[in-house]
């Protein structure tokens, strides 16, 4: 599923990954840990396409990241530590407008806000979300899109005890369906039986990779 | 061999056409019948006119163009049309004076909003537009891919200068060179002195963009170490 | 790329619409600029319509400068686009849904404006209704050309500051056709180079936007 060599991301002059070697298998749940600036967010966003790969190689589902980026983000899906809707938009507004830029029927937007707990929330507008309920929104939205390939920033933030239960729940059940999970994360997952690979980073690189 | 020769053959050719059409056009030739000395800015003003919104200007959309596509796309096309802009800007400053200084006898003021001398004008502007584009953006990539598309939309508006004189028949003085059936108003020593300015210039503009292009090599080189810098500093954190 | 472009102007206008940027901030502007343009002329020469038609296109830049930036803003943080990146929109659709949209904010200003102009300006009233057509396609064309520099500006996360200086030169000739052809409508004479002008850029930037904003969105 992804093939990192020597990976190095600049952006501005600075190297937010200074040669990264990683080899992820399909299937599979994987958490990227390490400190502030460590480079956590940049790996997730090279898997995901969203920084250009400025020297080593690398092929995530089988897109060279020196190839057509825009073929490999159809393929991941991608929860941010940051917003990640129109905030103008309510819950289902904004799902129906995924729905339908990938050409999925809009019947399964209310069954998507139903799973993430959200189902009586669907006309309130995206901005007057809470920090957690915009989380969970951004997971109906995976939901909806079923990518091969799940890259969560930082997900347990901003949810509580009930959330992060939730969370793990739907990792497995994500994992179980064949997906891969790739998430970073500054605590460790919760539940035991989900059994992560650990990969640490520092300074760009990773220094530690535990299964 | 022939490159290194033409490379160091470049400014001194460059200078002695420069002096021989500054001697031609300023000595040499006679006054015009109507314009009387005035016109001896014919010698320089359509040659760096030529250079400022044509040659100059093509250049950088010619280079930006061949960066954006991928079979061309290399660090030396946006160099080029980078450097290619800023000569641009040059000899567009350059066109505005001269024209200026041929307009106030003539026309009686510095600036008349004639439909030519405002297009060069905010082609003058566009770029501008791209420098500070370049300005703005600190990732290679990026500034790079925008400021191409900056170019070729800037392209857009060279056409409309080049039909501006015909479509809104201003105070601008039409084609000076050649009639509207093709042959030359311009006879004699005068033709031959033009035509030695138009090709003094246009070396000036290559032995300016090759000159300009060095200096961006050695930025870009000098860039480089400090990147390969910043990647040893980076891989220590993740030591430590 | 048609069903994106429509997918995408129907969600920006939907936006507009729960919103009410345009409603409550950009009309309110553009009439006060239009009435202080006229203070500007002086006494004299305010509600002299032979300005009304200059004044209205420079105006509509002004308005248009803050509606391209609002296109861009929308599209709100890194986070939002990346998410919407991870769609796969098809670029070309994306850009002219979005120039689409900009274009029917511009139209809904620039009726207001005209209405503006016959009102403070003193043009003619059938004068002005027959510059309508005129004034659709060189608005369209500043849409078309607005999207493009505002995705060049940095999408709304570069300096705001860049905006102007990129697109206005961009403008000027839409501004001097538009503001030709507007003075034909009212005063008689020749249309057709204006139109010709603006059916051009459009057309040009229509054409650029189409094959070039996938390389803005990936840069």
């Amino acid at each position: 599923m992804v093939a990192l060599r020597d990976a190095v991301v600049l952006v501005g002059g600075f190297p937010l990954l200074s040669g990264v070697n990683l080899e992820l298998s399909s299937r599979s749940l994987n958490v990227v840990t390490g400190a502030n600036g460590a480079g956590k967010t940049s790996l997730l966003r090279l898997l995901g396409g969203l920084v250009t790969l400025t020297s080593g190689t690398g092929v995530v589902s089988g897109v060279d990241l020196r190839g057509d980026l825009r073929e490999l983000r159809r393929r991941v899906g991608w929860l941010g530590h940051e917003g990640s809707f129109y905030d103008d938009l309510s819950a289902s507004e904004n799902l129906v407008f995924a729905a339908k830029a990938l050409a999925r029927p809009t019947a399964d937007v209310p069954s998507a806000l139903e799973r993430v707990g959200l189902s009586a929330r669907t006309s309130t507008p995206a901005r007057q979300l809470s920090a957690g309920q915009r989380r969970r929104l951004g997971l109906a939205w995976l939901l909806l899109r079923r990518p091969e390939l799940w890259l969560l920033d930082e997900p347990y933030a901003s949810l509580d005890d009930d959330g992060r239960t939730f969370f793990d729940q739907l990792i497995g059940d994500v994992v179980a369906g064949g997906a891969t999970v790739v998430v970073s994360a500054h605590d460790p997952l919760r539940s035991s039986a989900l059994a992560p690979r650990t990969i640490t980073l520092a300074g760009g690189l990773v220094v530690s990779d535990r299964s | 061999m022939m490159k290194l020769l033409s490379q160091r053959l470049l400014g001194p050719v460059t200078l002695l056409l420069l002096a021989l059409t500054f001697w031609f056009g300023l000595w040499i030739t006679p006054p015009d019948k109507v314009q009387g000395n005035l016109a001896r800015l014919l010698y320089v003003h359509p040659a760096i006119a030529w250079v400022a919104l044509y040659l100059s200007f093509g250049t950088a959309t010619i280079a930006s163009a061949l960066y954006l596509w991928k079979r061309s796309r290399s660090a030396v096309m946006d160099r080029v049309a980078h450097c290619a802009v800023e000569v641009s800007l040059v000899f567009i400053i350059l066109t505005l004076i001269t024209g200026s200084i041929w307009g106030r006898p003539t026309w009686g003021v510095w600036w008349a909003w004639d439909a030519r001398l405002t297009s060069t004008a905010i082609l003058g502007v566009f770029a501008v537009g791209y420098l500070a584009l370049r300005r703005a953006n600190d990732d290679f990539e990026l500034r790079a891919r925008r400021s191409a598309v900056v170019a070729i939309l800037a392209a857009i508006n060279v056409p409309i200068i080049h039909f501006s004189v015909q479509w809104w028949k201003t105070l601008h003085q039409g084609a000076s060179v050649f009639t509207q059936s093709g042959n030359f108003k311009v006879h004699g020593v005068m033709l031959a002195t033009l035509f030695m300015s138009l090709a003094a210039f246009t070396l000036l503009f290559f032995w300016l963009l090759r000159a300009r292009y060095r200096v961006e090599v050695l930025r870009d080189e000098r860039g480089q170490a400090s990147l390969d810098e910043a990647l040893a500093q980076r891989r220590r954190e993740g030591v430590h | 790329m048609i069903r994106v472009a429509l997918l995408v102007a129907a969600k920006d206008l939907r936006i507009e619409r729960r919103s009410r940027v345009l409603l409550w901030q950009v009309l309110p502007f553009g009439v006060m600029a239009l009435v202080l343009s006229g203070l500007a002329l002086g006494p004299t020469h305010a509600g002299h319509s032979s300005a009304g038609p200059g004044l209205f296109y420079l105006v509509m830049l002004l308005v248009a400068l803050l509606m391209i930036n609002r296109s861009q803003v929308i599209e709100g943080s890194p986070g939002t686009r990346a998410s919407v990146a991870t769609l796969g929109l098809d670029p070309a659709g994306v850009f002219l849904g979005k120039a689409l949209a900009l274009a029917v904010e511009l139209w809904l200003t620039g009726l207001v404006l005209l209405g503006g102009s016959v009102l403070v300006l003193h043009t003619a009233l059938v004068g002005t209704l027959s510059a309508l057509p005129s004034v659709v396609v060189t608005l369209a064309a500043l849409a078309g050309a607005g999207t493009l520099y505002g995705a060049l500006s940095g999408g709304g996360q570069g300096p705001a500051t860049l905006l102007p200086v990129l697109a206005l030169p961009a403008f000027a000739p839409l501004l001097i056709a538009g503001e030709r052809s507007f003075s034909a409508a009212l005063h008689g004479g020749a249309l057709w180079q204006w139109w010709l002008i603006s059916l051009v850029a459009l057309v040009a930037y229509l054409g650029v936007g189409i094959l070039l904003y996938g390389v803005l969105e990936e840069s």
